[in-house]
């Protein structure tokens, strides 16, 4: 059973059983300090455990994060950060090519 | 209602980031575009026990004490392990990994690590228990070697007597 938030990748991958916490990166079990929420979401991997009847179950998860503008910012790319963007990849190749 | 279906017009229901990662190393100059894990066949076992009378362990992509990164990148010291669920730090190590921390923290582990949640269902009945260890994984580029680690992980589940295993990419 797979808790998660990157539904593409996980789906691509393929995996027996799969929720899907649609909220950014980083808390797919619930909100930091929501307890119930992440009792909650918990309890429902538990369920569809017991449930399932074939591989590939994706269970969406009913909560939601409560705004949207992550979806966008993460990872954005654009007019704005494109020289930065570069530059950070010149410094991580360089770092890897010292550490062959 | 209108507004949430508004979002269709910009990016589909969930976030693609097979999609989003391409552009963002595209944009740092990386040319060769990684290819995720793909299988076509998917195994699938039903359960033999019922939940109330299973052991459920964690695997988790944190880490328990800091670990060199560099921009970004994985650490690279980091392997496979394993740890009692008795004695979680307050924090795991996070930072190296790519979730998102411009919209939220890792402060609270129970919103990656859920062994305060697994173990009220326990108390409560609703599993029969939780696992004395959880499992840690790093995040590989390499699939082959996330396999061997998935191979270490397995073991350590079959020693345990482990009847489900969470998986919490984070």
């Amino acid at each position: 059973m797979v808790v998660g938030s990157a539904r593409d990748i996980v789906e691509e991958a393929g995996v027996p059983r799969f929720v899907f916490v649609d909220f950014p990166l980083g808390n797919p079990c619930g909100k930091p300090g929501a307890q119930e929420m992440q009792r909650n979401i918990v309890t429902l991997a538990i369920n569809v455990v017991e449930s399932s009847i074939a591989p590939r179950t994706t269970v969406q998860a009913s909560q939601r994060w409560g705004s949207d503008d992550w979806r966008d910012a993460f990872m954005a790319v654009g007019d704005h950060n494109r020289d930065a963007l570069r530059a950070a990849g010149k410094r991580r190749r360089a770092h890897q090519a010292a550490a062959r | 209602m209108t507004e949430r279906a508004d979002r269709q017009l910009e990016q589909r229901s969930h976030v693609s980031y097979i999609d989003k990662s391409r552009e963002y190393y595209q944009a740092q100059g990386f040319e060769q575009a990684y290819r995720w894990a793909a299988f076509d066949q998917v195994p699938f076992t039903r359960p033999s026990k019922l939940m109330s009378e299973s052991n459920v362990a964690v695997v988790t992509t944190s880490f328990l004490r800091h670990h060199d990164s560099y921009f970004g990148a994985p650490a690279t010291d980091k392997v496979v392990y394993f740890h009692p669920v008795a004695d979680v730090p307050d924090r795991m190590f996070t930072e190296d990994l790519s979730w998102d921390k411009q919209a939220t923290h890792t402060e609270d582990t129970e919103s990656f690590l859920p062994l305060s949640s697994l173990q009220a269902l326990s108390d409560n009945g609703v599993i029969g228990s939780l696992n004395g260890r959880f499992f840690g994984v790093p995040t590989e580029y390499s699939q082959r070697r996330t396999g061997l680690d998935a191979d270490q992980v397995a073991e350590w589940c079959e020693q345990d007597g482990v009847d489900v295993a969470l998986l919490v990419p984070l």
